[in-house]
Formats: C-alpha cells, sequence, structure tokens
C-alpha cells in the first residue's frame, strides 16, 4: 500500500526533472524500476535469446512493485523506447500514428505521442517464454486464484529449476487447501528432475509411488532414458550403465552392432544393395564391370564377383571380411547408457515406476471392463427387441436393424423441431417408440403372419423389407450422417483417475439397458400380455382354445420388440452419428447375441452381449488400433463356441425347447 | 430308369440350346466378331451375368434342393475372384516392371524385380513387402488351383463344423451370414495381404494378351457360357437319379432320411462344398471382367441377394435360378442405368435410380408371399403342370422343405 502511495508521488518529481525532447508531461528517469531497465537497456533493446537472461533476471528478483507489469507488457510487446533518451515505457496505440505512452513506474498515462521517437520492443517466442516463466515468481502468489492456477498449468508444462525456490516460497502462505496441494504436487515433481541432492530427489520419487498421474510418469521416464553407445575396450566404471550389450545376442545382432560401428566412424562399411547397384553402373565400361560381361549381371553372384575384381583393382572400397568384423566387434564394448549419471536415482526411479505400473495395469483392466460393460450393454441394447420378436417368438426379422434405424432418426427428426436437447430426448423415446411399434404391427399384420411356420421365407422376406426401408430412409434423410445430439448433462465424463474414465453417455446407455432388461422380466413373468405371450409361443393351438387370441397377442409382441428397437436406436443415435446404415451395422451381431446367449431367455441374451463385449474389448486390447482384426476374430470365436453350446450359454430344455 | 440321363431331363437340353443360341447371337453382334450392335460394355455386362447366373445356380443346388440357405456363397464367389486376381494383378505388373527395367544400364536381379513389383502392387497400403499368401502369385496354374481349394476348404472345414454340431434352419443361415461378414471384414484390413479397402485392380487387361478389350471380352463370353453350360449339366447330374433323391429328402424331411441309414453330414457337406467350388469358378470368371474386386463385393449384403435372386426366378428348379439371376441383374441394369424414364408426381418425382433398390425389396416381399414358384412358375402354366393339392401342407416338417405353393420337385 505504502509503495504505491509512493509512486503516486513520483510524477510530480518527475516534473521537474523533464528533458528537452520529452513530451510535454515528462517522466520519471529516476524511478528505481526505470533505474534498472537503463542498467540493462542495452541487452533489452538487442533482444537476443542468449544475452538476455541478466536483464530478465534481474527484474524478476528486484522486489520492485513494477517489475510485474515491465514484465507483463514486454511480453505483450508493448513496452517502447524512447529513441532520444533511452527511456522505457509503455504504450497502447491510438491509431496508426499516435501512441499513448504510459509509466511503468506508477502507471500512469504521459501523453500522446507520435510513434515516430519510439521504438517498440519486439521479443521473440523464446524471449517471451523466458519472461513468462519469470512472471511465474508473481503469478503464484497473485491474489486471484484463478491466475495461480494458470502459472501451476504453465509450471506443469514447463517448469525448470529457476521455479523450484520461487514454488516453494509460495507454497506457506497459500490460502486455498486445493490449490496448496496442487503446488506441493509440482513442487515434488519439479523436485524429482531438478533437486539438489539425488537423496532430496529419491526423497520426492517415493512420494510417488503407484500413483497413477501421468505427470508422475512423465517426470520419471526420461530419468530412465538410454541411449546405446560404443565404448572403445572395457567399459568405464563412471558412467551409469543400464546393461550391457553382447554383439550376436538378441538384445544386439552381430551386424546392428557393427553398422553402430560403421555409423560412428569407427569401421569400414558394410557393402549395402544400393552401394553394390551403384559401384555397377559407376564402373560400367565396354560392356562390362570388373571383367563380368552385364548380361550377367542379373545373378547376384556374378555381381559379387564383379565387385571382388573392382576391389582388387582398388576402385571401390574392400567389403570386410569376417574376421575383421568380429576383431571391431571384440576391440567395443556397446552398452546402454542412463543420461542420468547418478545410479541411484535411476534405481529408485526404476522401482517407483515399477510400482507405478503395476497401479496402471490394475487400472487400465478395470478401465477396459467398464468399456467392455458399455460395449456390452449397446449389443445387449440392440438385441434386447430381437430376444422379443426372435427369442420368444421365434420370428427371423432381418428388419430389426432398420427398426433400430428409424427410431434414432426419429430422434433426428424431434430434434429438429425442439431445439432443446433435454425435452427433445424425452419426447423423442416415447415417439420413437410409438413410430417402430406402428412398423412392426403393420410388418406383422402385412406380411410375417402369413409365414409363420416358414422362418427361411420370413428372413427373406424382411429382408425384402430391410433393403427397402434402408433405400427410402437415404432417398428421405441423404447419405451423410446425421447428428442426434445429446444434451449438456450427458457430455462429458466421469473421471476417477488418469486412467479410469467413463463418458456419462455410456453410463446412461448402461442404465438404459438394466431398465429394459427389467421392464422385459416383468412383462413377461408379471403381465397378462407376458403370460399369453408365452402360451402362444409353446402351443398356439392350445393358447386359442384357452380363450387367447394367437393373432392378437402375437402382433402386440412383435409391436412390443420392434418399439424397443426404437428406443434402442434413439441410445444408440446418441452414441454413433445416424446414417441409413446404422441398423445393419448391428444387425448381424444382434442375431449373434441372441444365438450365442441361448434362443427364448433374456438372461442368455444378457450373457451373450456380455461375452461379445468382453471378448471384442479384450481383443482389441491385444491390437488397440485395428478393430476390424477384433471384430473379424470375435466372430470366427463366436463360430467356433457354437460348435460346443449349439444351443447357446443358456439352453432351453424340455418342451420349451420347441423340438 | 434305363433311360438316357438326357431324356430324363429334356430341359437341359432346352437350356443348353438356348445358352448356345443366346452366345452366337451375342458373338455375332459384337464389336470383335460381328456387327458392333452391342458395344463391348455390354457384351461384359452379359458374360457378367452369365456368372452371377452360374452362382445362382450353385445357390440353388444348395438351398432349393439341399434346404439350406447359405448367406456366405458370394463370399466363396468373392474368394475365386480374389485368387485368379492376385494372377492377374502379379503378372500385369510383372511385364510393367519389366519394361521398366528393361532400359536400366546394369540388368537387375530377379530379387530386384520381386521387390518392384511388391512397391508397385502395395504402395497403396504403405507397404512393398509380398505377404506369405502371394507365395503362388507368380503361377497361373497355381492360382488356378487355388481358385479350387481356397474356398473349397474353407467351405469344407466350416461346413463340417457346422453340420457335426446339427446347426440347421435358420441358425446355419446366421452362421454363414457370420462367416460372411468376418471374411468381408478380415479383408477391409490392410494386414491381409489383399491391399485393404482398395482391392485388386486393372483385372480386366490380361497380361500377354495384346488382343483388345473388345475380344477379350467375347473370350470371356465363351467361357463363362461354357462354364455356365458345364455347371448346369453337373448340377442336373446331381440332382438326378437316387443322390437327388435324397438330397431332397434331407431338405424336406433331415430327421427321416438320418433314420433311414443315410449320412446326411456327408450329404450336405458334399453339396455345400461343391456349390462353394462352383461359386469360386464362377467368381474367377467374373472379377476379370468387372475389373476390380474389392471387400464390399463380400460383404453379407450380396449373398442375400443371390438368395433374392433364386427366389425371384423359382428354387428347387434349376433353370429358375439362371433365370432369376438374369432378370433381377439385367433389370437392375437396366434401374440403374437411369434408362428408366422418372415418374413424375406432381408434389415428388420418382427417380428410379434411387427407387429401384425399394422396389426390388417390395417386389421381394411380394413374389415370397404370393408367388413362391417364382418366375420359373410360368413354365409350369405352359407345360400344363399342376401341383397337387395337399390340404394346404408342406412337403417336409423341415425349415427349409418345400411349400405346398411351390409344386413338384
Amino acid at each position: 500500500m505504502l509503495s504505491r502511495l509512493f509512486s503516486a508521488l513520483v510524477p510530480g518529481l518527475g516534473l521537474f526533472l523533464a528533458l528537452a525532447a520529452a513530451p510535454l508531461q515528462a517522466q520519471d528517469a529516476d524511478a528505481p524500476i526505470q533505474m534498472l531497465l537503463q542498467e540493462h537497456g542495452e541487452i533489452i533493446q538487442k533482444s537476443s535469446r542468449r544475452t538476455i537472461q541478466p536483464a530478465i533476471d534481474a527484474l524478476r528478483d528486484s522486489d520492485l512493485p513494477a517489475a510485474k507489469l515491465v514484465l507483463e507488457k514486454w511480453a505483450a510487446r508493448e513496452m517502447w523506447v524512447d529513441e532520444a533518451t533511452g527511456l522505457f515505457v509503455y504504450a497502447e496505440e491510438v491509431d496508426r500514428d499516435t501512441l499513448r505512452i504510459f509509466d511503468f513506474a506508477d502507471a500512469g498515462a504521459i501523453a500522446e505521442v507520435p510513434d515516430e521517437g519510439y521504438d517498440q520492443l519486439k521479443p521473440n517466442s523464446g524471449i517471451r517464454a523466458l519472461i513468462g516463466s519469470a512472471l511465474v515468481k508473481f503469478q503464484l502468489s497473485d491474489p486471484d486464484p484463478a491466475a495461480r492456477l494458470a502459472a501451476l498449468t504453465a509450471l506443469e508444462r514447463n517448469g525448470n529449476e529457476s521455479h523450484l525456490p520461487v514454488l516453494r516460497a509460495a507454497i506457506e502462505d497459500e490460502p486455498d487447501a486445493a490449490i496448496r496441494a496442487r503446488k506441493e504436487r509440482i513442487e515434488r515433481l519439479l523436485t524429482i528432475s531438478y533437486g539438489e541432492t539425488p537423496a532430496d530427489r529419491i526423497a520426492a520419487m517415493e512420494g510417488f509411488r503407484g500413483d497413477l498421474g501421468v505427470d508422475a510418469r512423465a517426470k520419471l521416464n526420461p530419468i530412465l532414458t538410454t541411449k546405446t553407445e560404443i565404448f572403445a575396450g572395457e567399459i568405464p566404471a563412471t558412467r551409469n550403465i543400464a546393461r550391457t550389450l553382447r554383439p550376436g545376442t538378441d538384445d544386439l545382432s552381430r551386424m546392428a552392432a557393427y553398422q553402430m560401428l560403421v555409423e560412428d566412424g569407427k569401421a569400414p562399411a558394410m557393402l549395402s544393395e544400393a552401394a553394390l547397384l551403384s559401384a555397377m553402373q559407376d564402373n560400367l565400361a565396354d560392356g562390362a564391370v570388373g571383367g563380368v560381361p552385364v548380361g550377367q549381371l542379373s545373378d547376384p553372384a556374378a555381381r559379387m564377383r564383379a565387385y571382388l575384381a573392382l576391389a582388387e583393382a582398388g576402385t571401390v572400397p574392400p567389403i570386410p571380411t569376417e574376421p575383421e568384423i568380429d576383431a571391431a566387434l571384440a576391440a567395443h564394448s556397446f552398452a546402454e547408457v542412463y543420461a542420468e549419471p547418478e545410479p541411484s536415482v535411476t534405481s529408485a526411479a526404476r522401482d517407483v515406476l515399477k510400482s507405478i505400473e503395476l497401479q496402471v495395469g490394475l487400472n487400465q483392466f478395470f478401465d477396459l471392463s467398464l468399456d467392455a460393460l458399455s460395449l456390452a450393454s449397446i449389443y445387449f441394447l440392440a438385441a434386447i427387441g430381437l430376444a422379443i420378436t426372435f427369442g420368444v417368438m421365434g420370428v427371423i426379422n432381418m428388419a430389426h436393424g432398420e427398426f433400430i434405424m428409424m427410431g434414432a432418426y426419429t430422434g433426428y427428426v424431434v430434434q429438429q423441431v425442439i431445439p432443446n436437447y433435454t425435452v427433445s430426448i424425452i419426447v423423442a423415446i416415447p415417439l420413437a417408440f410409438a413410430v417402430t411399434f406402428a412398423a412392426g404391427v403393420a410388418m406383422e399384420r402385412l406380411v410375417i403372419r402369413w409365414l409363420y411356420s416358414r422362418p427361411l421365407e420370413t428372413l427373406l422376406a424382411t429382408f425384402g423389407i430391410s433393403i427397402a426401408l434402408q433405400q427410402i430412409a437415404k432417398n428421405v434423410f441423404g447419405t451423410q450422417a446425421r447428428p442426434l445430439t445429446s444434451p449438456g448433462w450427458l457430455d462429458g465424463a466421469w473421471v476417477m483417475n488418469d486412467v479410469v474414465s467413463i463418458s456419462y453417455i455410456r453410463i446412461a446407455i448402461f442404465v438404459l439397458a438394466l431398465i429394459f432388461l427389467g421392464f422385459f422380466l416383468f412383462l413377461m413373468k408379471k403381465t397378462r400380455l407376458g403370460l399369453e405371450t408365452r402360451a402362444v409361443t409353446q402351443n398356439p393351438r392350445m393358447a386359442a382354445s384357452m380363450g387367447i387370441n394367437p393373432d392378437r397377442v402375437n402382433m402386440l409382441t412383435f409391436g412390443l420388440g420392434s418399439g424397443i428397437a426404437g428406443i434402442a436406436g434413439v441410445a444408440i443415435g446418441l452414441y454413433a452419428k445416424v446414417t441409413s446404415e446404422l441398423g445393419s451395422d448391428y444387425i448381424v451381431q444382434s442375431f449373434m447375441t441372441v444365438v450365442v446367449g441361448g434362443v427364448g431367455n433374456i438372461w442368455g441374451t444378457l450373457l451373450g452381449a456380455t461375452m461379445i463385449g468382453f471378448l471384442q474389448k479384450g481383443i482389441e486390447w491385444f491390437n488397440p488400433s485395428n478393430t476390424l482384426a477384433a471384430q473379424t476374430y470375435m466372430i470366427v470365436f463366436i463360430i467356433i463356441f457354437i460348435q460346443f453350446r449349439p444351443r447357446g450359454i443358456i439352453a432351453l430344455k424340455g418342451r420349451a425347447a420347441g423340438d | 430308369m434305363s433311360r438316357p440321363f438326357i431324356l430324363r431331363n429334356p430341359s437341359i437340353l432346352v437350356f443348353l440350346a438356348a445358352l448356345a443360341a443366346f452366345t452366337l447371337g451375342v458373338t455375332l453382334m459384337s464389336e470383335a466378331f460381328g456387327s458392333g450392335a452391342i458395344s463391348t460394355s455390354f457384351v461384359k455386362t452379359l458374360g457378367k451375368t452369365l456368372c452371377l447366373c452360374l452362382v445362382a445356380l450353385a445357390m440353388d443346388l444348395v438351398w432349393g434342393y439341399c434346404g439350406i440357405l447359405s448367406l456366405g456363397h458370394f463370399a466363396f464367389f468373392g474368394l475365386g475372384g480374389y485368387m485368379v486376381g492376385m494372377w492377374l494383378m502379379y503378372a500385369r505388373t510383372e511385364i510393367i516392371v519389366a519394361e521398366a527395367m528393361a532400359n536400366a544400364p546394369i540388368p537387375p536381379t530377379d530379387q530386384e524385380v520381386v521387390d518392384a513389383i511388391g512397391t508397385q502392387i502395395f504402395g497403396v497400403v504403405g507397404s512393398s513387402d509380398f505377404p506369405m499368401i502371394w507365395y503362388f502369385a507368380s503361377s497361373l496354374p497355381a492360382q488356378l488351383a487355388l481358385v479350387v481349394l481356397v474356398p473349397g476348404l474353407l467351405a469344407l472345414v466350416f461346413g463340417w463344423l457346422a453340420f457335426r454340431s446339427r446347426v440347421t434352419g435358420v441358425y446355419l443361415s446366421i452362421l454363414t451370414q457370420a462367416m460372411t461378414l468376418a471374411l468381408s471384414l478380415y479383408l477391409f484390413q490392410n494386414e491381409s495381404g489383399l491391399r485393404g479397402n482398395n482391392g485388386l485392380s486393372g483385372l480386366q487387361n490380361l497380361p500377354g494378351v495384346t488382343a483388345g478389350q473388345a475380344t477379350v471380352s467375347i473370350w470371356f463370353l465363351w467361357a463363362s457360357a461354357a462354364a455356365l453350360a458345364l455347371g448346369y449339366v453337373l448340377c442336373a447330374w446331381v440332382v438326378s437319379g437316387k443322390f437327388g433323391s435324397v438330397v431332397r429328402g434331407i431338405r424336406d424331411d433331415e430327421a427321416r432320411v438320418r433314420f433311414l441309414g443315410y449320412s446326411v453330414e456327408g450329404y450336405k457337406l458334399f453339396i455345400f462344398t461343391l456349390t462353394a467350388v462352383i461359386a469360386a469358378i464362377a467368381g474367377a470368371l467374373y472379377y476379370p471382367q468387372a475389373g476390380i474386386i474389392n471387400p464390399g463385393e463380400v460383404a453379407p449384403i450380396a449373398s442375400i441377394y443371390l438368395a433374392v435372386w433364386v427366389a425371384i426366378g423359382g428354387r428347387g428348379r434349376l433353370y429358375g435360378a439362371v433365370i432369376g439371376a438374369a432378370f433381377v441383374s439385367i433389370v437392375s441394369t437396366w434401374f440403374t442405368g437411369g434408362l428408366v424414364p422418372s415418374v413424375p408426381l406432381g408434389f415428388y418425382t420418382i427417380d428410379w435410380v434411387d427407387w429401384w433398390l425399394v422396389l426390388l425389396g417390395l417386389s421381394f416381399v411380394l413374389v415370397t408371399l404370393f408367388a413362391p414358384k417364382g418366375i420359373g412358375g410360368l413354365v409350369d402354366l405352359v407345360a400344363g403342370r399342376i401341383a397337387p393339392d395337399r390340404h394346404g401342407a408342406d412337403y417336409g416338417p423341415d425349415k427349409g422343405s418345400k411349400r405346398q405353393g411351390e409344386g413338384r420337385g
């Protein structure tokens, strides 16, 4: 406070010290900050990254209140220098030719001047980075928490040795517990790299045992970087050796070791294919190379003969012989050497990293399981409608995928009408059910009921409907993908730590799958319709004689299965892009899910979906870049699985099995 | 039973005569050997259609006669195409590379030639090494043998696994569809060694042949016609006699045939593998005419279309399959080629390029529902054959058995 009061008084003094060439209102040339700037004026104006450091250090360590302002303005390219007096000011451009200049000492406006007499300082990005890192000191104790957090983020990205004392000093006075914890963590991270003694560094590392943060691994891994080096004779004991390599083992093949010697200039080069060819081309004379006619040179042995002849004559370098190679290798030692010279640090880092890797492995497994679970719930969602129409009724509906697609497009259309995403999803779900229910009932009435005892014909007829529906969707909505946007509260992910996270949309799909499972069980076991459905499926004639109308029950059940497909379509549309091929992407997997699980049993479908989901994620884990391969192997696995359990995981027994 | 095979099946003679007349007619109207009334590209379309007829024949044998609704036969068709395509691509690239290297001052070694071919072929997928599966690509006889062996072995292994565990009906259909999906997904990867989704291209150029495309297209038309004729006779021979009766018995009532002491699995496996081989040969003739093959051709939907052709033509009669495939693919070319005038409805104009698939899908539903005999059923009207009145009962209890409406056979 006092210093601010003081600096407010300074311009008054400055008036008397105004120089002849100075603008109307003078600036204070003797203010401490200006003195400091003048002291380093030459290198500041030179603006070279290699020489600037003393000036920045002086400003940073000056304890002057204006130092922060100078650094900020300098980095923002708003610092100007008066060409005549060499005094530094900061300025904003009023228009193209006019500057409004301010005094650093009190941040007060001095005057509006034409810009001819002033030079703008344009620090390059290297210097700006140096300034930025000097500014960290001021930002770390900034009253604004947001500024402190920004400084910490900058430190995380490129903190260096000079920040360590500054950061340590800033920890004590930190009022905010969360920011303080973060400061302490960054302090330990920086200590790992820049601690004064190896003991300090090892102590800092120990604190990260089992830590899942990416930052800890990013600090520890560079300590363990190695470089393969060649030593003439024995390996000196002073070096921190990761491991010695013997040429001719799996770690370092003989040729690779020799190649390293060649690259180091310690041995003559081997003959490469390209060198051989260019030697042939360069020494082609009178239709022969080294006495071997060109016509024969398509034979590798003849080429070698020609080369040896040339080497004999001294026109090309000789090929090193096997004994020469052996001698060269024997004269040298090969080792992977740590960049870090202190062995105790590297062994501690290795030890800590090992514990971290175990933790990371466990967490990755957990994360993979979550992924698999969410994939399983998507398959389950896609298959649950089929579990009703195919599993319970035994109707093969190849257009099931198109019902999913219709549901997704219904969601898209609703979003065009209702802009609020939350409301539109709430409206879209029942509407999608209604649309696909109607489509399902229509299809059952018009086509399927004539083919109940003819499953193969049903397959083909519904396939005809499927291609027609797909093409209609293409004609109406076009071939490009349509977005179905999820509400804001479903965006983002539930992040447990740096390894484990799952997006909310996947959680929502999982919950939806559970709801459907419960609904299905309730419907089949507890309601009149479920009872009638089971009766009609098991024995339509008997059911009819009990007063059940099989036509009506079949129609409703089929509609229900289709309606659920529609709702699944809305959910899948949120997760994937809506295209006319959306359904056909899922249809084979859905049938597989039902067949693998065991037809006619919802728990089987659940198990089938879980198995397929986990299997696919498991295979993807082996080869993460190739999801196509994962699908291929999964299908192959299913084909083999069906060999051993042709009726699925849970097979119906007795009369319910239908044969 | 003492009458000769041909006399017991007069339809064979009719079919062969029609096929010969068709081939002769196309030849006489072609640009290479005749008046030029038919363009070379249309000759190719006709040649390809003959190949599709052949694969439809195979489908009819396995589905219409044996009751196995295989949704994987187009995968065998594609595999055959890939096998012959590998040789075509290799041999043609070899000629190009040899020409390019002929001017080099130092004659290239064999290894250099192979490396250059590899770079040419696999550069598009960022590789230059030949995968193991191209080991035989330089040899035409070996690749031609693979046309039969690879799909045949795949069908044999898959069929053996499926039939021995008594997977039947729709489950078998879904399983074959899964196999097709797995195969096409596998081929879509660059790691498959068959150039991923780029597929094999430039197959229309026969290496070492100087004759123009007009001539080559007629050669392929003849080859396709010959293959179709041989395939037809072979299929007719297989389904006639005692063997054919057993196969039809399996279609209508598998359990009863098994109880009579026949090895149902053996019969099914034979038919499944034989048809896979026929499909592969059809594919090997088709893709040099198409010029390009990619994994999209093998996708499950293609195999379903195959079933569509057979159903529209009339399953369970060999000429039905041929008629169906020819009819649907010619009409499809006609519609998708933009040759059919659009229908203006005032508020909307039906453009058949867009709406053809809708029409096909719906007409397929209608055929399944109302005309199970398909187009082939028209022959019965002429021949005066009337289906026996079974009072609504189908031929057998099995899922693939013939319906009452489908008549005898």
